[in-house]
């Protein structure tokens, strides 16, 4: 990453004048010392065991339990837990629920991600202009991050309601037919991605921010004199530094878009005619409302198999960089 | 006297900050009056879109609940009132609610940061046969979504006696690999000369991480500490899936049971949802700077 992280090492910096972080790398004079040293501290087992306890009961073995479960017959009333092979699988391939929600899911994951990473980045770039009122730009974009679902739900679903609420009232000011927000099949999933969008994009902005603050003056300064202008900085210096940060946003992005769950349940339950309800729904449906337990694990499954993709795509350059 | 400084250094960086911002305007924009206007503009709109929803949810609550239902008109036309916050509070369970979310979250923050900075102290520090092995594995459970283990996991729960207690929700959510990673970085950086010295001096491991290695990193364990807060706070997937009785339930869990079942009540739900965001915003509020620095720092993962 050519961005630097500023906030990770400034303050060890500081904390210690005089000491860049990188002095002690392995290759100093002080390695064979600083080895012998570590190689008689073995207290390391004491320092990772909780850590790995937790890690080991609530990540490893469910884990390794739903798998098993994903090809038993297991049903959260207890009965069944016969070995069932992949017969839970091939239901779940041939099953058009099962397709039709991760249809739903991906196309959430698109309307929501693009203009979640977008207006990130204006509001990023109009907040680093240091225009006067910084405090209230950066509290108003960055507060509803803050807020939990359920709040999220409340004020919108209000907003949404048909007739009284404030957005139909404003289109029937301007002379326009009320939308069913939430009751119109092909309305729906536009109205909870905007919701989203209005919800998290807090935080995009802050990492665009925290990106935007390591580029270097003097580069902008350099082409000052340069006599290049507003829009040329912009397009010349500032963009092109920001595609790194991009890249991990928008791969962060669509990594917690997939996991969608709470405001469309909320706001929707899935519906209209369950035109809005996502994977993670129907995973929940059909092991807590249609207790198929073992059903629901190989869906999880396959869903898991789509998120790895992403999720490799996240991890390949961090590797490359180490 | 002493109060005179504080006044002195703050008034010292405000101005300071403020030229800095007014150098970032030259360098962005440029000293165009039309530009600056522009860009002004922009962020006006923006932010204003941002804030309806907040600002007139907050309005609404202090409306009589049978104007809230009346198409919108901004300000109370038939007075301010508490009405809606004094019902809510005296009627439902929000404030136990509250507390839970509280105890949770707290739970989840301290438990969670003290162990990873542990196993991020071992990776770092320390020596231990297995070790490489261990970091895989940490590496590796990075990937795995907690999302999709609620099935199983409820069903462990229900093995372990834990459904409906506050073991039950806070555990599963103490595990985060992601932040053993960024502690890891951090505690790398810290230089060995400085250590070793301390354990020829005889401090043991434990001495070490908790004299030395801890007080070094307090910013990013708080940064740490916010972003697994906040996360904590408004979790609601797990703690909705491991609660059915109301005793137990955090406050994103509860509010979400308060559909309207009396028929409708707006005024009575925005205050509701006012009084569950406020803590956060009041937290924001008072440490802007910190958390806007956390949630940079440690939003960006394992990157």
């Amino acid at each position: 990453m050519t961005v630097s992280n500023p906030g990770v090492s400034a303050p060890l910096e500081r904390a210690l004048p005089g000491r860049p972080a990188s002095a002690s790398r392995p290759g100093t004079r002080a390695e064979p010392a600083r080895k012998s040293m570590r190689e008689r501290d073995r207290s390391g087992y004491l320092f990772v065991a909780p850590f790995a306890v937790a890690t080991g009961l609530f990540l490893v073995v469910p884990t390794l339990y739903g798998l098993w479960m994903s090809f038993t017959n297991q049903s959260l009333t207890g009965t069944g837990s016969e070995f069932i092979g992949f017969a839970n699988y091939v239901e779940a391939f041939s099953d058009p629920q099962v397709w039709q929600t991760l249809w739903h899911t991906v196309w959430f994951t698109i309307l929501s991600t693009i203009p979640l990473v977008f207006v990130a980045l204006v509001m990023a770039l109009l907040v680093h202009t240091g225009l006067p009122g910084q405090w209230v730009w950066r509290m108003s974009f960055f507060a509803p991050y803050l807020l939990t679902s359920a709040v999220v739900w409340h004020l919108s679903n209000w907003m949404f309601q048909p007739d009284i609420g404030l957005l139909d009232t404003w289109m029937t000011g301007l002379g326009l037919q009320p939308l069913g927000w939430l009751t119109d099949e092909n309305v729906a999933m536009f109205s909870i991605a905007g919701v989203t969008v209005w919800w998290t994009v807090g935080f995009n902005f802050l990492l665009y921010l925290a990106a935007l603050q390591g580029i270097p003056a003097q580069q902008y300064e350099a082409a000052t004199i340069d006599g290049a202008g507003g829009w040329r900085r912009l397009f010349s210096i500032t963009l092109p530094q920001l595609r790194t940060i991009t890249g991990v946003i928008v791969v962060l992005q669509l990594l917690a878009s997939l996991k969608v769950f709470d405001q469309i349940y909320m706001l929707t339950a899935g519906g209209p005619n369950g035109s809005t309800r996502p994977i993670l729904e129907y995973i929940y449906d059909t092991g807590f409302t249609n207790y198929r337990l073992g059903y629901a694990s190989a869906i999880s499954y396959v869903f898991f198999a789509l998120i790895l993709v992403f999720t490799l795509v996240r991890l390949l350059p961090a590797r490359k960089e180490a | 006297m002493a109060v005179a400084d504080i006044a002195e250094v703050r008034r010292t960086k405000a101005l300071q900050e403020r030229a800095e911002n007014r150098t970032l305007t030259r360098l962005t924009i440029g000293p165009s009056p039309w530009a600056r206007a522009g860009a002004l503009a922009a962020l006006a709109v923006l932010a204003g879109i941002w804030l309806v929803p907040l600002v007139w949810g907050a309005v609404t609550s202090f409306k009589h609940e049978a104007e809230a239902a009346l198409p919108a008109s901004l300000l109370p036309t038939m007075g301010w009132t508490l009405d809606a916050y004094q019902k809510v509070l005296g009627s439902s369970d929000l404030l136990l609610w509250m507390w839970n979310s509280l105890v949770v979250a707290v739970l989840v923050t301290v438990i969670t940061v003290l162990i990873s900075a542990m196993a991020a102290f071992a990776f770092s520090q320390t020596l231990f046969r297995g070790r490489a092995v261990m970091q895989w594995l940490t590496l590796a459970a990075i990937m795995m979504p907690g999302q999709i283990l609620i099935v199983p996991l409820f069903r462990e729960m229900q093995v372990l006696g834990l459904v409906d207690t506050f073991a039950g929700i806070v555990l599963p959510q103490v595990v985060a690999p992601v932040m053993v990673f960024i502690l890891k970085r951090f505690f790398d950086a810290i230089p060995r000369e400085l250590l070793d010295a301390a354990r020829i001096d005889g401090a043991g491991s434990w001495r070490l991480f908790w004299t030395i290695v801890l007080p070094l990193s307090r910013s990013i364990l708080v940064a740490v500490a916010i972003f697994v807060f906040i996360g904590a706070w408004n979790n609601f997937l797990w703690p909705f899936i491991v609660t059915t009785d109301p005793q137990f339930m955090t406050l994103p869990v509860g509010l979400s049971t308060v559909k309207d079942a009396y028929g409708v009540q707006y005024a009575q739900n925005m205050a509701s949802a006012m009084i569950a965001a406020l803590p956060l915003l009041i937290l924001f509020m008072l440490f802007q700077r910190r958390i806007v620095q956390g949630v940079a720092t440690t939003g960006m993962g394992g990157q």
